[in-house]
């Protein structure tokens, strides 16, 4: 030990490093910050650090080449001892470093730890957030399978909607005019040197910082910040009620990371790594690509806003967010930190993470999307067909042929883009089944040219059977009247 | 002149120095932005588009729609197979053809031909169009991309080369000129 020690003094007369990092890891915070909701920070710091080894441990292995990514990654699932799990760390490690993050960032702005002195903090939070993102996107594209290519396209067609540079913009993203080899070789660059770099430089500031400035305190309600007292407060505070940071609060960072990493292992354990899907060949048309989780949110917004507000909602929608959170700490940079008084701090989170859930949930299932193989997959219900005549079943096969079932589900099977038909013939009557299947109309497209008279004339013979039994289909009053000459019968309903 | 006593040898040699790597960098950053944005400028001076052939305009059938695939034709050592790029080829009738880019007008995901319903759909956000490329439903506010076509010996080529988001030179040609929809007819049933 002694060897060890003299050692130690050794290199430390020489970097002088010794007291500086004991008095930051010693540096003494309010007791009441010693808390399992503090955990966060430090947690995103180390599963950052997991990221980075097992990042290495990949590029040992991946080739960053459009003609070859695709094989190195099938190479490390299946012929690189291991290559599998290191794969699944770094794919879960992703996934929890953005939740973690997330949850962080939720935590700081409940507990107003981004009010004055700490409003750079903050900022450099909301840009370690970014980047956060910008790394799951760049890595979501190393996976270079189809979701990877298509994500590209998705991203230059967003890209190229910017007013005037849009072509330029997508050009310098793709590095040239398609998604090929250039545009993969520039998203290992940005993924492996540009945004890590950025990230390890943002978050020594962001540590600094938090070092400099001391933990925000447990926010009390009814104890104000302002910017003539504060500092002098809580310097009152760290010297009558404070303890060391270690070990006092830091076991607890200890223990929170130790289980985050063992989570991470275990995800990576059960469920595996993430992909790769398809080749990347753009010729290979048969797929339907669907973002990684985290942006799944964006792919329900985009299906769901109506088309004329999309081009702004892109634009404008994310210059806003970001503008709002940078602008956060000058907008409330004093006043109440405590969440018990701030009910609509405490809303706004609540309607963001209730709407990102929302989102979230809706893209899993994407009601949006044609199913594209339900017409000739998914069959007809059998009761539905049960005493048909000639005509409704041959209505039945052109409502299968015509790709009907695609958008319009059966029995609880086929697509969700539009309405389910099973008691379609409650809704709408004869005249009006044959001016939407002709015309169209919401979001239907017209028929007219693509279905024979007699077809349509089957089609809607199918329709009008398609109704609970015991419920009267839909029928036209005035209809009525006039066929029946104006007879004293009721004609809708009463039948 | 007081303010100039206090400036000393090294002290100008400093900001001289400064000045001296000011220059440097800015001549630097020249071709290091030249560089970056080459991508940019190469589109702009020689253009990435060429014709390119799609094989015999015989080869297909009157009144269909099929999937033909060409080599796009700016491509580097690395691309492998994303250099290869699929559009769809309509031939109405006779040497009358229309050639549209696999990429929704949305968001660019690929679309899929339906003969029997005689439309194009989506399978990302749900757009559909009608088998002149005109828009039928869903998100996309314009028609399919259409690519420029020309008929010589017998082989159909297109004017291609370029990743058609709504933003590009090359989708400026649209399906939306015969926007034929049914919309506005009256119902005949």
């Amino acid at each position: 030990m002694r060897v060890i020690a003299k050692i130690g003094e050794w290199f430390d007369a020489r970097l002088q490093l010794a007291a500086p990092i004991r008095e930051a890891v010693e540096h003494p915070v309010p007791k009441n910050t010693a808390s399992w909701w503090y955990v966060f920070g430090s947690a995103a710091l180390v599963v950052f650090a997991l990221q980075f080894v097992t990042g290495i441990l990949l590029a040992l292995v991946y080739v960053p080449s459009a003609g070859e990514a695709w094989s190195s990654l099938q190479a490390l699932n299946h012929d690189v001892r291991l290559g599998w799990f290191i794969r699944a760390l770094h794919g879960w490690g992703s996934n929890f470093m953005v939740a973690i993050v997330l949850i962080h960032m939720m935590q700081v702005f409940l507990f107003g730890a981004y009010k004055f002195p700490r409003e750079l903090t903050w900022i450099v939070g909301v840009l370690l957030l970014l980047m956060t993102l910008g790394m799951a996107f760049t890595g979501q594209v190393l996976r270079f399978d189809q979701d990877a290519y298509w994500g590209l396209g998705i991203g230059a067609s967003i890209a190229s909607r910017v007013p005037l540079i849009g072509d330029a913009v997508v050009k310098l993203m793709l590095g040239g005019p398609i998604i090929a080899g250039a545009t993969l070789s520039r998203f290992f660059a940005l993924h492996v040197f540009v945004v890590p770099g950025l990230l390890i430089a943002f978050v020594c500031v962001h540590v600094l910082m938090v070092l400099k400035l001391g933990i925000n305190e447990w926010p009390m309600p009814g104890r104000i910040v302002t910017r003539a007292t504060y500092l002098g407060e809580y310097h009152e505070l760290t010297k009558r009620d404070g303890a060391p940071f270690l070990p006092y609060a830091a076991w607890k960072d200890a223990f929170f990371a130790a289980g985050v990493l063992l989570a991470v292992a275990a995800c990576a354990v059960y469920f595996g790594p993430f992909g790769p899907t398809g080749q990347p060949d753009p010729t290979i048309i048969q797929t339907v690509p669907k973002p990684d989780y985290f942006f799944l949110w964006l792919y329900a917004v985009l299906s769901l806003l109506p088309p004329s507000m999309e081009t702004p909602a892109l634009l404008i929608g994310p210059v806003v967010i970001i503008l709002a959170l940078l602008l956060l700490p000058f907008l409330s940079g004093e006043g109440e930190k405590s969440w018990r008084r701030r009910p609509i701090a405490v809303m706004t989170v609540l309607l963001i993470a209730v709407a990102l859930s929302t989102f979230t949930r809706l893209a899993e299932v994407a009601p949006w999307s044609p199913h594209m193989n339900a017409w000739s997959g998914d069959p007809i219900p059998q009761q539905m067909l049960k005493g048909t005549t000639a005509l409704e079943r041959q209505g039945a096969l052109v409502f299968q042929a015509k790709q009907c079932r695609n958008c319009h589900a059966l029995g609880d099977s086929g697509g969700e883009r539009g309405p389910a038909l099973d008691a379609v013939a409650v809704r709408l009557t004869q005249d009006q089944l044959i001016r939407q299947v002709i015309q169209g109309g919401g979001n239907m497209p017209a028929y007219g040219k693509n279905l024979s008279p007699a077809e349509t004339t089957a089609l809607v013979a199918f329709l009008q059977r398609l109704r609970p039994p015991g419920q009267a289909p839909a029928a036209d009053a005035s209809r009525g009247l006039v066929i029946d000459d104006g007879a004293d019968r009721r004609p809708a309903g009463g039948r | 002149m007081s303010n100039e006593a206090k400036i000393s040898r090294r002290g100008l040699f400093m900001k001289i120095g400064i000045l001296f790597n000011g220059v440097v960098a800015t001549a630097l950053a020249v071709p290091i932005v030249q560089y970056v944005a080459s991508s940019i400028s190469r589109s702009r001076a020689n253009g990435y588009l060429s014709w390119v052939s799609l094989g015999r305009a015989g080869d297909f059938p009157e009144g269909e729609t099929r999937l033909a695939t060409f080599r796009n034709p700016f491509v580097t050592p690395t691309d492998g197979k994303t250099a290869d790029t699929a559009c769809w080829v309509r031939r109405i009738e006779g040497e009358q053809f229309q050639v549209f880019a696999v990429n929704c007008a949305h968001l660019g995901c690929p679309v899929r031909w339906f003969p029997q319903s005689g439309l194009f759909m989506c399978p990302c956000h749900g757009g559909a169009y009608y088998r002149d490329g005109s828009r039928a439903s869903g998100p996309p506010e314009r028609g399919l991309f259409e690519y420029p076509i020309k008929i010589q010996n017998g082989e159909i080529t297109i004017h291609a080369g370029e990743l058609p988001t709504p933003g590009s030179a090359s989708a400026k040609g649209t399906a939306d000129k015969q926007t034929a929809s049914l919309d506005s007819r009256t119902p005949c049933a």
